[in-house]
């Protein structure tokens, strides 16, 4: 594989960049794989390139119905962070940050990794007081955490309201200072071009229509494009998790559910950090591009739709003029909608089934896109040595039998309530 | 923006009511000795389907009673609507 580097940039220079190696084939599907990992996106592209650069197992395909990228990875507002309280996703998380940290030389792919801080705002002397402790708590997992009071918030974000009659003052913000954003596009084809480089088969286009389970175990899948065989089938599907388990008579602690996120037309650097609103749910950066990149709510109801509503965005974005008065004056450019694995608690699954060789990984609600990295890598792990690690060992799935459940906001089991 | 066609007050916007959730899920009979497995297939096991499914809506912002809706995932339409207690054949 050719290295992406100054010298082969200056070199292909002189042939008008004609003559650059594909990033990736496109195979036709062999007859068996050791592995078959199902999901093109970025905990699939990158479960790949973590079992054949971790594991040395390159008999590998992922299988995606539409093409790599298209999903979820290509449709988050790219937010990285680990600014959790449990030790489970805190751990997890902040194992994830290192990987991160490093992913543009490890991937020889600049992923743009901008580790510009977060800052989640506080409108009440109670949330200070739970922002002080859930900092506390990252403290002592390792993780950056700084206590800001209003003055402080004010000085790094002052476009935002600070106003005394507002509904919900600013009354400080709890800030992770390592976290920051990436980009995502970057982030598949980095994983997509190494995993092909070392031997996986990337095959697009090729929808899984069933799965072929005897005595147990898993013996292979039948696509569209033929059936393989394979002891092994690693679930990454996010939203569409539901409609492969249906094929497994299984049912699983997931709903799909759909977020929108949006951009308004590009301005000049305003705001260089992402803040979130904490009297809703409202997050915004501003990419490099200068588009302000914003989120929030779920659209409330179960959906396939990868499209969203317009009640929802408009009661999202409310919550950003709220807070930052400067964005009624923005046109929005685009928005769209991605499909979201809303587990019953909140916090992922990446485990074994009661089907032997088909591991799951799922449950990722709104925050999939940061754990990519560790995701892929845990997985990879628990595919390669039948056994899950420390790192994903909390992240079970009958953890919501025996009550071992991981909620990190206290919702409960009513996943649409964000 | 769904237009839901309340069974007490007739056709509203999307904004007066709030999701309840998939309506087939059956609570297990109260004083009924039952497995783990039913106890979760009630509380968090959800088949999440694509294309019809049956789901409760409260009529928050109107005469606040839940109903049930049959709508359709991924186009939402919404192809009938029945009263709470309505038995769906």
């Amino acid at each position: 594989m050719q290295k992406y580097s100054i010298f082969n940039l200056v070199k292909n220079a002189f042939s008008n960049h004609e003559n650059w190696d594909l990033a990736w084939k496109d195979p036709t599907p062999k007859e068996e794989y050791d592995v078959v990992i199902i999901g093109g996106g970025g905990h699939g592209l990158a479960t790949a390139y973590y079992l054949a650069k971790e594991h040395n197992i390159t008999k590998v395909a992922i299988i995606e119905k539409g093409w790599i990228g298209g999903g979820n990875v290509g449709r988050n507002t790219t937010i990285i962070r680990s600014n959790y309280m449990h030790d489970e996703n805190a751990l997890f998380s902040e194992f994830g940050m290192d990987l991160w940290r490093k992913m543009s030389q490890d991937l020889n792919y600049n992923v743009m990794f901008s580790p510009r801080g977060i800052i989640n705002l506080a409108h009440s002397d109670a949330q200070m007081n739970t922002y002080a402790r859930r900092g506390n708590s990252m403290r002592l997992n390792g993780i950056d955490a700084v206590l800001l009071n209003r003055e402080q918030v004010k000085e790094i974000i002052p476009m935002a309201d600070f106003s005394e009659n507002v509904r919900f003052p600013i009354f400080g913000g709890l800030m992770q200072p390592s976290a920051g954003t990436a980009r995502h596009d970057a982030v598949a084809w980095g994983y997509a071009r190494q995993a092909d480089s070392m031997g996986v088969d990337i095959i697009q286009n090729c929808e899984v229509t069933g799965f072929d389970v005897i005595a147990g175990k898993i013996n292979g899948i039948r696509t569209s494009r033929g059936n393989i065989k394979t002891k092994k089938v690693g679930l990454c599907v996010a939203g569409s998790t539901n409609i492969l388990a249906e094929k497994l008579n299984m049912t699983l602690p997931i709903e799909t559910h759909l977020l929108q996120a949006c951009v308004s037309e590009p301005v000049k650097p305003i705001l260089d950090r992402v803040v979130t609103f904490g009297a809703g749910h409202f997050y915004i950066s501003q990419s490099d591009k200068g588009e302000m990149v914003m989120g929030g709510d779920l659209d409330g109801y179960n959906s396939y739709a990868q499209r969203g509503n317009l009640p929802t965005l408009q009661h999202v974005l409310t919550e950003g003029i709220a807070m930052m008065p400067f964005l009624s004056k923005l046109k929005m450019l685009r928005t769209w909608g991605g499909i979201m694995d809303m587990s019953m608690d909140g916090s992922p699954i990446i485990d074994k089934t009661h089907i032997d060789g088909l591991y799951l990984n799922c449950g990722w609600c709104y925050g999939g896109f940061k754990a990519t990295p560790a995701s892929g890598w845990t997985f990879a792990h628990t595919i390669a040595q039948d056994r899950v690690h420390e790192l994903n060992a909390g992240f079970s799935l009958n953890r919501f039998s025996t009550g071992h459940l991981i909620d990190e906001k206290g919702l409960g089991t009513k996943t649409w309530i964000s | 923006m769904l237009h839901i066609k309340c069974p007490h007050c007739g056709m509203r916007s999307q904004n007066e009511f709030s999701y309840g959730g998939d309506a087939s899920i059956k609570r297990p009979q109260l004083n009924k000795e039952i497995s783990d497995e039913e106890w979760d297939n009630f509380v968090y096991n959800r088949k999440s389907l694509r294309g019809k499914h049956l789901e409760l809506w409260q009529h928050l912002s109107g005469c606040r009673q839940w109903i049930k809706v049959e709508r359709d995932t991924a186009t939402h339409e919404i192809f009938n609507t029945y009263k709470a207690d309505e038995e769906i054949t």
